[in-house]
């Protein structure tokens, strides 16, 4: 095993069988479901979000996870006293569950960003939006990584 | 210094809401990536971008190693009036890249 974050290079990972693959999805060293879910918590403050309004776009099915296409917008009108202050976005599988937290104002004209992002794997990316009010959106998307992000040297 | 590309209108109409493209050369070192020794290199990304029209804040973004390398930020400005955009760039080390560009708005 010398691939990074204690995870087999991609030949190590095919000649493994399914049982240790799935004692690889436990690996302490990348960010679980459990981390992200605790990242998620930490940011929404224990107020679970509801779905709508906010959207996650990023292709389903990807062939490499080093520089993956992501955009995020949220369904809102923009003004001084309703709009939405941050976008926020979290993965499942990578070494941490933050990716980026995007901070709008009245004068974005709209909640909308677009961006790169990694994937070490496979795995659920969560967007949430966090409106003027304070109340919160989410969206999330399963995305299949044939070729993770970090496997490679480029990185 | 980084090296930016800043692709916005020089010209917007008032109330359009236009299209701001922003690239910076960055390696965004993980931190989580060993060398040909085997020792990890130590994470430099660029934490922070901030954008903002004659010091009032259009958007901004907290950035966290998973974002890729070089990186790419698309976001919008409600055009209201003219006035000088500035793009600011902050990494690890506490280096500040920063970018000028002016808006006319008709």
């Amino acid at each position: 095993m010398n691939g990074l974050f204690g995870i087999p290079t991609r030949r190590e990972f095919l000649a493994l069988g399914a049982g240790a693959a799935a004692a690889l999805a436990a690996s302490p060293s990348n960010a679980t479901p459990e981390a992200m879910e605790k990242a998620i918590r930490e940011y929404t403050g224990g107020i679970s979000p509801m779905p709508g309004r906010v959207k996650i776009d990023i292709p389903v099915l990807l062939e490499s996870g080093s520089a993956v296409p992501t955009t995020v917008t949220c369904e809102s009108p923009m003004t001084a006293a309703d709009h939405v202050k941050e976008i926020a976005i979290f993965n499942e599988r990578n070494p941490l569950p933050n990716v980026a937290i995007f901070h709008f104002s009245s004068k974005s004209g709209r909640a909308f960003a677009a961006t790169r992002i990694r994937l070490g794997d496979s795995q659920k990316v969560v967007a949430i939006a966090r409106m003027s009010d304070g109340s919160l959106y989410t969206d999330a998307i399963e995305v299949v990584v044939t070729l993770p992000a970090c496997s490679e040297d480029f990185g | 210094m980084a090296r930016a590309l800043i692709n916005i209108p020089a010209k917007a109409a008032k109330g359009q809401i236009i299209e701001i493209k922003t690239l910076v050369s960055h390696p965004m070192e993980t931190g989580f990536r060993p060398d040909n020794q085997g020792k990890l290199i130590p994470r430099d990304i660029i934490n922070r971008f901030e954008c903002e029209i004659d010091g009032e804040r259009i958007f901004a973004a907290d950035l966290y190693p998973a974002m890729s390398a070089n990186p790419f930020l698309t976001f919008t400005l409600l055009a209201e009036r003219s006035g000088e955009v500035t793009f600011r760039w902050k990494d690890d080390r506490g280096e500040i890249t920063e970018e000028k560009r002016k808006l006319v708005v008709e």
